[in-house]
């Protein structure tokens, strides 16, 4: 019997951008607040396995063009890149410095560079998280 | 002080009414006699349940501590939208693995349905 998913696709669409949303949430919350890379990065891989198991494989490698072990060394090479940033100032590495900006929408933003260190482990985490399970998923 | 007082006893009215909520699921999915009366307990109830304790909750910290959490009414809205999507997806797991209904069933037009579609050839 062929079966027919069409309520769990169209909860998908809805809730993959509430996740998605949150996720990034999390992320940027992380500073003062419960969050960070970590769990941001992991919910948001949680959002692309919610697609994978509403749609196929195939669907959402169109959806979402990625080599994931790219994206891993790509979050790594962020990671120490701004390690290694400190180390131009005469500073011990992984020294971080922070500024307070006052941005058109936003008002009075203090802006840190732990974040982007933090963006290079959310995009470790979704990529090791999306290539163990679709490792998994493609093996026959 | 008795708006204060007012909000704290709608607050617990609501997280109580959850809790009961819950309670009933727990006793439906004891006492109920097949996986599909279970689940109509467990995806109905316990929805409204988790539902009203978040807004007991949304209500407590926004009138008396005066913070508040949009976290807490995403909460309800995906609870809202995903919790019976869940039960929709057990209980047709459930039914295309072939789990038997309950002896006091008197009517089950899916089968029905399906073998007038395989009659046709239309199956596959």
């Amino acid at each position: 019997m062929k079966t027919n998913d069409v309520i769990l696709q169209t909860v998908t669409k809805f809730t993959l951008f509430v996740i998605i949303l949150f996720s990034i949430h999390l992320f940027f919350a992380g500073h003062y607040y419960p969050g960070g890379g970590f769990i941001g990065g992991l919910m948001t891989s949680g959002a692309i396995v919610l697609l994978l198991l509403a749609f196929d494989i195939k669907t959402v490698k169109m959806i979402l063009p990625f080599d994931y072990i790219k994206v891993v060394a790509v979050g790594l090479l962020i990671a120490i890149g701004t390690g290694a940033g400190a180390l131009f100032f005469n500073m011990p590495f992984l020294t971080h410095a922070y500024t307070y900006v006052y941005l058109p929408l936003l008002g009075k933003t203090s802006l840190h560079t732990a974040v982007l260190f933090d963006t290079g482990v959310f995009l470790v985490v979704i990529g090791v998280t999306m290539t163990i399970i679709q490792t998994i998923g493609e093996s026959e | 002080m008795t708006e204060m007082e007012i909000v704290k006893f709608f607050a617990g009215l609501f997280i109580l009414l959850g809790a009961f909520l819950s309670l009933v699921t727990a006793f439906g999915l004891i006492r109920l006699p097949d996986v599909y009366t279970r689940n109509h307990a467990a995806s109905k109830s316990a929805t409204m349940g988790v539902m009203l304790v978040l807004l007991g909750t949304f209500l407590y910290f926004w009138l008396i501590e005066h913070h508040f959490n949009s976290r807490l009414l995403l909460g309800v809205v995906f609870i809202f939208l995903t919790s019976p999507v869940a039960g929709h997806l057990i209980a047709r797991a459930a039914y295309n693995s072939g789990v038997k209904l309950s002896d006091r069933t008197v009517q089950d037009d899916l089968a029905k349905a399906r073998k007038k579609l395989e009659a046709e050839g239309h199956s596959k």
